[in-house]
């Protein structure tokens, strides 16, 4: 449906989009995604044919898009802008009745049609009901429905979105994202420009990462959005997990400062050992990695969140069946895992009676860290005994919260003495 | 209401006001006639082609002598008004009124473009310097009229306000495109530098000083039915021209990048927007000096009552530009002595457009 073949624009002597090519279906939602300045709205307007290219082109249904008038191009593509001047007082109507504008003869009034999609494109994006009021005295939220709206009053096979949730709120954010979609069940084509990583993976059947002005990646989300290509694209070091409650990923930004020990010479282990359950051990997990930290996990149950995490970012993973007693073969494998480990972080552990024995193999085990987010009668099934074990376990290993980890981990010294103990708020002097 | 009614409505409003402010001006005077003898003899006044003569009618074109076909009029009323009433009303102040209506209707429609054009509330009829370019053209003409090209005063403004729009399009335009901001800007370099050579003029033009001076503060006094000639046939087209481009205009408050992606051809309508304001501008500025005012707050006042949309912001804008120019020029001749019609304008128009800026209505298109 969209083809765009090496385009190229440059400001002045400064070039904005370098040799981007790509192919956009019939009846796909396509994100683009990309640190800013990296060219998402430039190449929204070389499609949209606004912007005419230095080199390269841009094809709408096998038209090149460029050859075409404004009145042509503007049947096949429509554009909701990211914010529009809109301090004057037209009625939401008479700007969604616009998107008719390439539509209608000079001095033709509305047809029946005209009403009828206008009328419809007030009602899909719920703005009938202020239909009659000034534009400029609606929320930000609804003005940018009435946006969308005069795009669907348009009526075109292609729709172009630019940052169509930037000003919106988590509830609206999800609401314009759900009625592209719809759109594009109709069999639209729709390309949007979302910053937020999290909802262009979620809504977007694939997604596109520009950097610099190039194509860096380009294809489903769960293929494109790897820490690695966030690193390349935004230079930021992010962790990518999975949302449990929408599936589909979640990136996670990490201070980009990779030197954990603010000039204190630490080094981050090469292997940690992670112990723990639910989104405090995945986040964990996830951060470890992220700071390029071989990481294993277990005994954890298969479908718990830090599992599911370890088996997305490659890392080692002990599972075990939910309740079940530990194995002697698991216990065998996990004093493995913690041998090769310079260090040891428990995360938020629920304690049972399947799992106890855990404690036990921990009870020699030096460099240990603690991160808990609740506490521990919370999580503890298992009875005093264990609570004795693992108050013991915190006693004699390093608390962190989620945020200290990385410095937490680096301050193990990895031949099994712990380095001197001092409050990590002492570093900041 | 529906739009179609409720552009009917205003208009139709507009219009009964503007005919009420015609007669009673046309009563208003140092003779006073009452408004009934008023439209009697504004009646009897009104002819109908008749016939088509090619007779001795010559005009001179370029130093030749043109035989033209010549249209013949009747008379369609025939009420009994006394000869001098008659007189006053249809040959001495009719012009005048009628006059005042054309230039009134013009700079009021050509403000309500200019402002949507730029979007910018403080944009009138002459911000890319046709006004400028006109009293530069008149006074060249006044000053040194031996070497002036056109013979006709008219002539010179007309050409003078449309080469200065032209002018200040030209240095603007660039590679196709030409930015509001850059026009603006444009604009008012051109304005001060036309400034300077008008000043320079004044100084050297001897004893046609006055002449001059009472041409730049805008004057109706000693209109005759051949100013109204020249100026109403321009602003009839050029207005009837406009109001086929209002949803372009509309469009366009959107911004030029929003107007493209919804099919408006963006450079070519605003170069038709500007080229046909201009046009407008230059026609009433020509015959009637510079006045100020009533194509900067007429369509601000209308924009308050009636909304943003141009379908109805520009007829409205027009018919009530006409009403306040001649009722104003009655205020301008009624007053022991006469004073230029822009001195009053702008003595009304200045004070009323600071109370809308107090009250912040001005501020948005």
């Amino acid at each position: 449906m969209i083809d765009v073949d090496s385009l190229s624009v440059a400001y002045g002597d400064v070039p904005v989009l370098e040799d981007a090519t790509f192919t956009v279906e019939s009846g796909e939602f396509v994100g683009l995604v990309g640190p800013n300045g990296a060219g998402k709205t430039t190449l929204l307007r070389a499609i949209s044919g606004v912007l005419s290219p230095d080199r390269g082109t841009v094809q709408i249904d096998g038209v090149a898009i460029h050859d075409l008038s404004s009145r042509e191009s503007s049947r096949l593509v429509s554009v909701v802008p990211q914010d529009t001047h809109l301090s004057f007082s037209f009625d939401v109507r008479d700007v969604v009745e616009m998107g008719r504008t390439p539509h209608r003869s000079r001095f033709a009034p509305p047809t029946p049609d005209d009403r009828a999609l206008v009328d419809d494109a007030l009602e899909r994006t719920r703005t009938a009901r202020f239909a009659d009021r000034p534009i400029d005295e609606v929320s930000g939220g609804e003005r940018q429905r009435v946006l969308l709206a005069r795009a669907i009053a348009q009526d075109t096979p292609v729709v172009l979105l630019d940052e169509p949730t930037a000003s919106l709120d988590v509830n609206h954010q999800i609401e314009t994202l759900e009625l592209v979609c719809d759109l594009v069940a109709d069999g639209k084509t729709a390309v949007a420009a979302i910053h937020d990583l999290d909802l262009a993976a979620r809504f977007c059947d694939r997604l596109i990462v520009l950097a610099d002005g190039t194509v860096l990646e380009r294809g489903p989300a769960d293929e494109v959005l790897t820490a690695d290509a966030i690193a390349r694209a935004f230079d930021a070091t992010a962790a990518v997990t999975t949302n449990p409650v929408t599936g589909t990923q979640t990136v996670t930004a990490l201070s980009s400062d990779h030197d954990p020990g603010d000039g204190d010479d630490l080094e981050t282990p090469d292997r940690v050992h992670v112990l723990g359950t639910g989104p405090t051990a995945a986040g964990v997990v996830a951060r470890l990695a992220a700071a390029g930290v071989d990481v294993s996990v277990g005994p954890v149950s298969s479908g718990d969140a830090a599992a599911t995490t370890a088996r997305r970012l490659a890392a080692d993973v002990l599972t075990v069946e939910p309740f079940a007693s530990l194995s002697q073969e698991t216990l065998a494998t996990l004093d493995d895992h913690l041998s090769d480990a310079e260090a040891t972080v428990l995360a938020d552990l629920e304690v049972g009676t399947g799992n106890q024995l855990v404690l036990e193999s921990l009870a020699e085990e030096s460099g240990l860290v603690v991160v808990e987010t609740r506490p521990f009668d919370e999580r503890n099934y298992a009875g005093s005994r264990a609570k004795r074990l693992y108050d013991d376990l915190r006693r004699r290993g390093r608390e962190a919260t989620p945020e200290e980890l990385l410095e937490a981990v680096a301050r193990i010294d990895p031949t099994g003495d712990e380095r001197p103990r001092q409050p990590l708020e002492s570093d900041d002097d | 209401m529906e739009r179609p009614a409720r552009i009917v409505a205003w208009s139709g409003a507009l219009i009964a006001l503007l005919v009420g402010v015609v007669v009673g001006s046309a009563a208003i005077g140092s003779v006073r006639i009452d408004p009934v003898t008023v439209a009697m003899a504004a009646l009897n006044a009104v002819v109908v082609p008749a016939g088509v003569s090619v007779g001795p009618t010559t005009i001179p074109v370029f130093g030749w002598t043109v035989s033209v076909p010549t249209l013949e009029y009747a008379s369609v009323f025939a009420f009994d008004v006394p000869e001098t009433h008659q007189i006053i009303v249809a040959d001495v102040r009719l012009p005048r009124i009628a006059l005042a209506a054309t230039v009134g209707f013009a700079l009021a429609a050509a403000g309500a473009v200019m402002q949507g054009f730029f979007r910018n509330p403080l944009a009138d009829p002459s911000i890319i310097g046709v006004s400028t370019g006109a009293a530069a053209g008149a006074v060249a003409a006044i000053a040194f009229p031996a070497i002036a090209p056109f013979e006709s005063l008219h002539l010179s403004a007309f050409v003078g306000a449309v080469a200065t729009a032209f002018l200040v399009y030209a240095i603007a335009t660039e590679g196709g495109r030409t930015p509001v901001a850059t026009l603006l800007l444009a604009g008012v370099a051109i304005q001060a530098f036309l400034g300077a050579m008008i000043s320079y003029m004044l100084v050297h033009s001897g004893d046609s000083l006055r002449q001059a001076v009472v041409w730049m503060m805008g004057h109706l006094n000693n209109s005759t039915w051949s100013d109204v000639g020249f100026a109403l046939p321009v602003t009839i087209v050029g207005v009837a021209a406009l109001g086929a481009f209002t949803r372009e205009m509309n469009v366009l408050l959107l911004g030029e990048e929003d107007a493209y992606h919804l099919g408006v051809d963006v450079e070519r309508t605003k170069l038709l927007l500007l080229v046909i304001a201009s046009l407008v501008t230059a026609a009433g500025v020509a015959v009637a000096g510079v006045i100020g005012f009533v194509g900067l707050v007429v369509p601000h006042v209308m924009r308050l009552i009636v909304g943003p949309d141009h379908r109805i912001l520009l007829p409205t804008s027009a018919l009530a530009g006409a009403s306040f120019l001649v009722a104003t020029d009655t205020l301008a001749r009624a007053g022991p002595a006469e004073v230029p019609v822009g001195i009053v304008t702008a003595a009304f128009g200045a004070p009323f457009f600071l109370y809308l800026l107090k009250q912040r209505e001005v501020h948005a298109l």
